[in-house]
């Protein structure tokens, strides 16, 4: 037992941050991640817009608009939101459902240095040839085909097989932290339902990327290795392609948009001060929406000629999403209903995010009609269908939970003035640019056009569009300038701002790095607003003060994810190269790196009980 | 926090599951096949639409020699079983025992492996390659993955095995043990399914080549 | 059934198309608002459909949610907490069950629509148009015609065509907004769609799928002209076809040189030359130059002088030409002309 550490390894800056296993800080590096990646994603969509601000304009050259929007949904989808709902539920599902740590740390760790890297080895492909011009979706042939296709499409390949297998291993992460780490008397139905949505992601995770490995492994083997399977010269097929990448892409839609519904429902019921209205509905149609998103991908082929068949069963299955999500909108609202409703920034978020998410799944329902889909698939209608739902529905949601559990995951409160400055200005900028382009795609207007001609009457919502952009950017800029302030401001944000429900708030802000100095027992849905009205102060302990276990930093986790990175370049540029020395050293390096965290166990170290009460820290 | 102290003491019946560590890890296991599957059922998916897309190279009836994957799936389910004494010992805490079955499992998946590797070799003599047609593709891509299944497979028993003669079984190293059980038998489940839908539909269906 | 179908959505959708057209809802002939043929218009009544549903839903979840946040805002120095409601369950059921209801109003014409549209016509019923997309202009054969065009697609007013699309190169998507919705053009695999134009006249065709760096201007044109028009076109393409000029006048005889020597590899004139560009057995009556350009003596030799400023990525090369070798060719090119 020699090797027990009884103290936490004094490690500090960098280091401490390449070596971290504990998820608030691993939350924090996802924050960190999407946020950049939110930058160079937005960045992108302002070039997007600059260049379709007038007919024939020339701003971009069609080869480089056509690598701006595939980076641009690429990043925003893979790069920017996934890690920040990451972020999230690395920062609060622990605490929300009473446990010190999540099931696998070290795993944690390695699934955000994956994602991180992965999404660096794709954005290198801007300094390194081209970055890829296929569309987000990459159909073949245009893909599968170097005759059609440059290298960036490699770097698509490669850098999303490493980010998606991040994703995988965080996805089952949280799913065995859920159902193994809850604490006493966290049942299932006494779960928040950011948590809940969290495990329903989690499993939409698990059984959707596969499906992208796959499909890449496919792409990859016909681009590099002269595969056939979407070469129709030699028996190929291409329609495999778009099977496979929506098996996976439709669930990817609800892996996105459910933990904004979690988070809603946290956000909305804490500020109207009461509890979720209809809170078993809210779950079973938590779980209803992720069952039938496995049911529905064919709802992006209408066009690709499947039959009147396959058209209309794939038609209706979609259409009965909009029931769950249609109890959801009503619970929501009824949850506001007979409450003292205040409008904080998280909560103006929230609420902004129910008539524009309801206008996303409207057209959603409208979409899900085969042959009125024939005239809007491909077209801006469905540009603006998507982005009300992926930036009205989540990035509202996601804002939502940043405002909201800013002072939990940092200590400091963002500022309320900003935060208003920043919904209206986002909220204004964000239907300027998107709801004029319902009308765009309906006159004629296709998607991923890198210019139109003068004279088609699609001027006057172009302009519209652009011009809303800088409501977006404005926003955007707001919320980074109140990041500062935040960071910057002397006021502590106490353990419980809001005064909310949920267990999270019952400790200190930010969270000490083993959570709960005491297991707390859970007596009730909304487990902290049960022991308020019960006249409590906190959290009643399941368990006596003793010393806490917990697992030791550790670099494995960048340096197998390092491996990967560089054998992505290895099989990138063997072509060129000649060889797969470089692919074949970086998977050696992982698998090396496997073996030493196989064969030298963790014992990891302890904190006692003196040390908590040092901390000044009470359960 | 169990597994710091249990170390020393003695194994509870099912050791694998005695700490949380340990039932996390066992959890998470299944849930990690649960994806595998996903990630199987695409790559047949592909190769039941592509079967019969030759290109004019040779088709499955032409070339499959039913005799090596007779034997191959002899070795691999004989291993299964091999793998399943090894868990059952692990539950009598009898260390040797679980290292002498893990040491036969291993032996016999390196036949198979040596066998699917003779195959595939036979095959390309036969013209058929990676960039043969359609059909060659998905063939090679789907039993290739499965190969590439056993051979990590090989390794990581091996692994254990070297480590457990330097750590015993412990709450610690019998979770390991019983996860890579699991592994195993999830790979020969997978080749069940390679040998009736590649192999045997392969020479009974599928179109005749003029 | 599909009588009273028909009479209603007809109805519905010139009401709709009219109220439109007063709103301003994009180009004539270019719209998916404003209809022109049958498949149009059955497609805008079901847009026109769900979109009346979803904005009745729209609205009760506005009144309810502007009534909400004004009512129950909190007000100051309001304290006290609210009453705690778990749920409702006949609340529940209703939102669970309307929603059922509206979305079987929807389902039913849309399964009905769905196989309407995918039925099939054959050659007696509908002219047939094999349509091969490449990268970035569209082909149009005629099987049972003998014919074969690029870039302009002309059919018969008030009778079905029955497409067969296909791609050459990567999957585009064949889409006539004012005639009806998309459909892919799959590399290897052929779908099919039939269309038709009420009235004569000159739609907007483009490509909806993202096909590579010139995906924006993959535009073509769709002339549907009076049947006995249409037959008289054939005919005359025909016999362009079969025995296409050989003879050309003063700097149009030069002109033709050039193309003999340089052009003729990928393009043909009638059945002669190669497949690889557009078929130019009609260029001179053509609207359009690389199928966004006005087709004047200007644009052409813009376009001959360096295609690749004009539509990038496309396969046609820089074939340095002098500016007399350029006039000559457009004074060629604009001389190919069938009809007149």
């Amino acid at each position: 037992m020699s090797d027990h550490t009884s103290h936490a390894p004094n490690r500090s800056g960098l280091w401490d941050w390449l070596t971290t296993v504990d998820h608030k800080k691993i939350g924090i590096l996802y924050l960190i991640a999407g946020g950049f990646f939110f930058i160079l994603g937005g960045v992108e969509a302002m070039l997007i817009r600059l260049q379709l601000i007038y007919p024939e304009a020339k701003f971009v050259a069609a080869g480089t608009f056509n690598e701006l929007i595939t980076m641009h949904g690429t990043t925003m989808i893979f790069l920017a939101v996934m890690p920040v709902i990451f972020g999230l539920m690395n920062a609060i599902v622990p605490l929300q459902i009473g446990a010190r740590d999540v099931a696998f740390p070290f795993v944690n760790a390695l699934g955000f240095w994956l994602a991180a890297l992965g999404g660096l080895l794709l954005n290198t492909s801007w300094f390194l040839g081209g970055a890829p011009d296929v569309g987000w979706t990459a159909y073949a042939t245009l893909s599968s085909n170097h005759k059609f296709s440059t290298l960036g499409t490699d770097f698509y390949v490669l850098g999303l097989q490493i980010a998606g297998l991040g994703t995988l291993i965080g996805g089952i992460n949280f799913l065995v932290t859920i159902i193994n780490m809850r604490a006493p008397g966290m049942t299932f139905m006494r779960m928040p339902l950011f948590t809940w949505s969290s495990f329903v992601t989690s499993a939409l995770i698990l059984f959707a990327f596969p499906a992208l490995t796959v499909g890449l492994v496919f792409l990859m083997f016909d681009r590099i290795f002269g595969a056939n399977f979407f070469n129709p010269d030699a028996g190929g097929n291409i329609v495999i392609w778009e099977h496979i990448f929506w098996i996976f892409g439709h669930p990817e839609v609800y892996i996105l948009i459910l933990p904004a519904f979690g988070i809603i429902s946290e956000v909305v019921s804490t500020f109207s001060k009461k509890r979720l209205f209809g809170y078993s509905s809210m779950v079973f149609a938590t779980i209803l929406i992720g069952f039938l998103g496995f049911m529905v991908w064919a709802h992006h082929m209408f066009t690709t000629g499947l039959g009147p068949i396959a058209n209309t069963l794939f038609g209706i299955a979609t259409m009965l999403i909009a029931v769950p999500t249609g109890i959801k909108i009503f619970n929501w609202l009824l949850t506001l209903w007979g409450g003292h409703i205040r409008f904080t920034t998280a909560n103006l978020f929230a609420v902004g995010f129910i008539p524009t998410f309801t206008i996303g799944g409207m057209t959603g329902v409208m979409l899900a009609v085969p042959p009125a889909d024939y005239q809007y698939h491909d077209s801006y209608f469905v540009v603006a269908h998507f982005h009300y739902v992926i930036v009205g529905g989540l990035v509202f949601g996601l804002f939502a939970g940043l405002y909201y559990w800013w002072p939990k995951m940092f200590g400091k409160l963002l500022n309320e003035t900003l935060g208003k400055w920043h919904f209206w200005t986002f909220f204004i900028g964000f239907h300027l640019t998107f709801f004029p382009q319902h009308f765009l795609g309906l006159m004629g207007m296709p998607r991923r056009v890198f210019t139109y001609l003068p004279g088609q009457n699609l001027e006057m919502g172009n302009l519209i569009s652009s011009i809303g952009v800088i409501g977006m950017a404005l926003g955007s800029i707001i919320f980074a300038i109140n990041m500062v302030v935040a960071a910057k401001s002397k006021k502590a944000a106490g353990n419980d701002p809001w005064d909310a429900r949920t267990l999270e708030w019952a400790i200190p802000s930010p969270a000490p790095e083993y959570n709960f100095a005491q297991t707390p027992l859970v007596r009730g849905l909304d487990a902290l607003w049960t022991e308020k009205m019960a006249g409590n102060k906190g959290m009643t302990p399941a368990e006596p003060l003793g010393s806490i276990h917990m697992p030791s930093p550790s670099f494995l986790p960048f340096l197998m994810s390092l491996g990967l990175f560089v054998a992505g370049y290895g099989f990138i540029y063997a072509g060129q190269w000649g060889t797969y020395i470089v692919a074949i050293a970086g998977i050696a390096f992982t698998l090396l790196c496997m073996l030493l965290r196989s064969l030298y166990d963790d014992h990891g170290y302890h904190i006692e009980p003196d040390e908590i009460e040092e901390k000044g820290v009470k359960a | 926090m169990a597994a710091d102290h249990a170390v020393n003491t003695v194994l509870p019946d099912e050791p694998e599951k005695a700490t949380l560590e340990g039932k996390n890890k066992v959890l998470g296991f299944w849930l990690f096949l649960g994806g595998e599957t996903v990630l199987f059922g695409t790559l047949f998916a592909t190769f039941i639409a592509l079967r019969d897309q030759v290109n004019g190279g040779p088709s499955a009836q032409e070339l499959f020699d039913m005799k090596i994957v007779a034997w191959a799936t002899f070795l691999l389910l004989t291993s299964s079983l091999t793998s399943v004494f090894a868990t059952m010992a692990l539950h009598k805490h009898n260390l040797k025992a679980v290292q002498g079955w893990l040491v036969i499992t291993v032996l016999l998946g390196l036949g198979f492996l040596g066998l699917e590797i003779y195959e595939f070799y036979h095959y390309v003599h036969e013209e058929l390659g990676m960039t043969t047609s359609a059909f060659s593709s998905s063939f090679y891509t789907l039993v290739g993955f499965h190969g590439g299944h056993v051979a990590f497979g090989i390794c990581w028993i091996t692994g254990l095995i070297i480590q457990s003669m330097k750590k015993g079984l412990t709450v610690v190293t019998a979770p390991k043990f019983y996860v890579a059980g699991l592994y195993w038998h999830f790979i020969d489940v997978v080749w069940v399914f390679i040998f009736t839908v590649v192999y045997l539909m392969g020479m009974i269906g599928g179109k005749a080549v003029a | 059934m599909k009588s009273r179908w028909q009479l209603n959505w007809r109805l519905l959708s010139m009401v709709m198309a009219l109220a439109l057209v007063l709103t301003g809802c994009g180009r004539e002939n270019l719209s998916a608002l404003v209809p022109k043929g049958p498949v149009a218009e059955q497609q805008l009544f079901l847009m026109v459909l769900t979109s009346a549903i979803m904005i009745g839903v729209f609205l009760i979840v506005m009144i309810i949610f502007a009534y909400v946040l004004i009512r129950y805002r909190q007000r100051p120095g309001q304290t006290g907490i609210p009453k705690q409601v778990e749920g409702n369950h006949k609340l529940e059921i209703l939102w669970t069950v309307i929603p059922f209801l509206l979305l079987i109003v929807m389902a039913v014409p849309t399964v009905a629509i769905a196989f309407d549209l995918a039925k099939e016509y054959n050659n007696k019923e509908a002219v047939q148009v094999n349509v091969t997309a490449h990268q970035f202009w569209w082909e149009f054969e005629y099987p049972d015609l003998g014919v074969r065009t690029a870039q302009e697609l002309v059919i018969p007013a008030g009778k079905k065509v029955q497409f067969h699309v296909t791609s050459a190169d990567v999957i585009h998507a064949f889409w006539i907004p004012a005639l009806g919705g998309k459909i892919d053009t799959n590399p290897g695999l052929t779908n099919k769609i039939w269309l038709e134009a009420k009235e004569p006249g000159t739609y907007y065709g483009k490509c909806a799928e993202l096909c590579g760096a010139s995906h924006a201007l993959m535009d073509f044109k769709v002339q549907a002209l009076e049947a006995s028009a249409f037959d008289d076109w054939a005919k005359k393409m025909k016999a362009a076809t079969e025995a296409p000029a050989a003879t050309a006048t003063g700097t149009a005889a030069q002109g033709r040189e050039i193309f003999q020597k340089s052009c003729i590899g990928c393009h043909a004139i009638g059945s002669e030359g190669g497949k690889l560009g557009p078929n130019l057995t009609n260029f001179g009556e053509r609207k359009l130059v690389a199928g966004i350009k006005p087709n004047d003596a200007q644009h052409l030799a813009e376009w001959l002088k360096n295609p690749q400023e004009v539509k990038p990525g496309n396969t046609m090369p820089n074939l340095n030409l002098q500016d007399d070798q350029v006039s000559a060719l457009v004074e060629y090119l604009h001389s190919l002309k069938v009809t007149q």
